[in-house]
């Protein structure tokens, strides 16, 4: 029942992401989005992903976003009815296919599906002997699938090098005398 | 919002008083969400980021300059690489204990000290390239606005 509630809320919020014009709350809006997903986790107890989720997807991308519209402008463009039109068509064939899609998917919780008869029982059940801490989640994150973990860690410090060889310093344009304030990044 | 809008922030008293009382409450949850990793939820990205949404509200009160001087971009950039270096260094010190690449039993006498030991400094790892990364973006991003 209160997973619907919160859906209820998350559709409400893309209606209103999709009808406001104004940037600065859509940024907002999305951020709702992002909380509001992160309590559905909780509520089907996923608490590390709902940490994540309400880390990253509420407060560093919204941050991030601020930090873009600061750079660019704060008003949505209007694209004109045609395109709204097909957009709007490609958006809800991909939305229906997504959905036929999970009809295939084994339903929540069920403990005779293919992810809880693989690996998981080898978790659950010699975790405690093998790596010994209560939380299996860490666990399988860190020592198991370390290797996963670490390509993540990676994926990350790339992102990171990447903004820095985008945006950061810009040596070359350095010689322009309007980019003789830029703050060091 | 734009650069007027951010200048306008910095001159709140209210938001400079309470984001300085909230900003090492933050960092103490970060690193209490780094450290408590192992045994409740959480670990080292969401520790990361927590302790980067600190330095980010500093910054977004106080001004990028400002941030500059308390954590200088060596600083930062540094970071990167040493938590991605730490958490492959532990790798590389596994390989040369005898064991595989990332299998911790081999960091201890006991496989279980191992495991935890291990786990503990790929989490740091992972901490402070999450955390270093994100501050990086966000200055890059913010500090653009300055010119």
């Amino acid at each position: 029942m209160i997973v619907f509630t919160l859906l209820g809320f998350m559709c409400a919020t893309v209606v209103g992401i999709i009808r406001i014009r104004d940037l600065f709350s859509v940024v907002m809006l999305t951020g709702m989005f992002s909380l509001l997903g992160a309590a559905i986790y909780v509520v089907m107890d996923a608490v590390d992903v709902a940490f994540t989720e309400a880390a990253v997807g509420a407060g560093v991308s919204t941050v991030l976003m601020l930090g873009t519209l600061a750079l660019t402008s704060r008003e949505e463009k209007t694209t004109g009815s045609s395109r709204a039109v097909s957009g709007g068509l490609i958006a809800l064939v991909t939305g229906v296919i997504l959905i036929y899609g999970t009809l295939d998917m084994p339903s929540y919780g069920d403990p005779q599906s293919p992810i809880h008869n693989h690996v998981v029982p080898r978790y659950i059940n010699q975790s405690p002997n093998e790596v010994g801490l209560p939380n299996v989640v860490t666990s399988v994150l860190a020592s198991y699938r370390g290797y996963d973990t670490l390509g993540e860690t990676f994926v990350i410090f790339t992102a990171a090098i990447g903004v820095i060889a985008i945006i950061g310093r810009g040596r070359r344009r350095r010689k322009k005398p309007e980019d003789q304030t830029e703050a060091d990044t | 919002m734009n650069l007027g809008e951010l200048r306008f922030m910095r001159r709140k008293v209210i938001l400079r008083v309470v984001s300085k009382f909230i900003i090492p409450f933050i960092l103490l949850f970060g690193l209490y969400v780094q450290w408590h990793g192992d045994f409740g939820p959480g670990g080292g990205f969401q520790a990361g980021v927590i302790f980067a949404s600190a330095i980010i509200l500093y910054a977004l009160i106080f001004g990028v300059e400002q941030t500059r001087k308390a954590i200088p971009a060596w600083v930062t950039r540094s970071g990167l690489s040493v938590g991605v270096l730490l958490y492959a260094g532990v790798g590389v010190a596994t390989l040369l204990l005898g064991e595989n690449f990332l299998n911790y039993n081999a960091l201890a006498n006991d496989p279980v000290n191992g495991q935890h030991l291990g786990i503990l400094l790929v989490e740091l790892g992972v901490g402070i390239t999450v955390c270093c990364a994100m501050v990086t973006i966000f200055i890059a991003f913010a500090g653009r606005g300055h010119r």
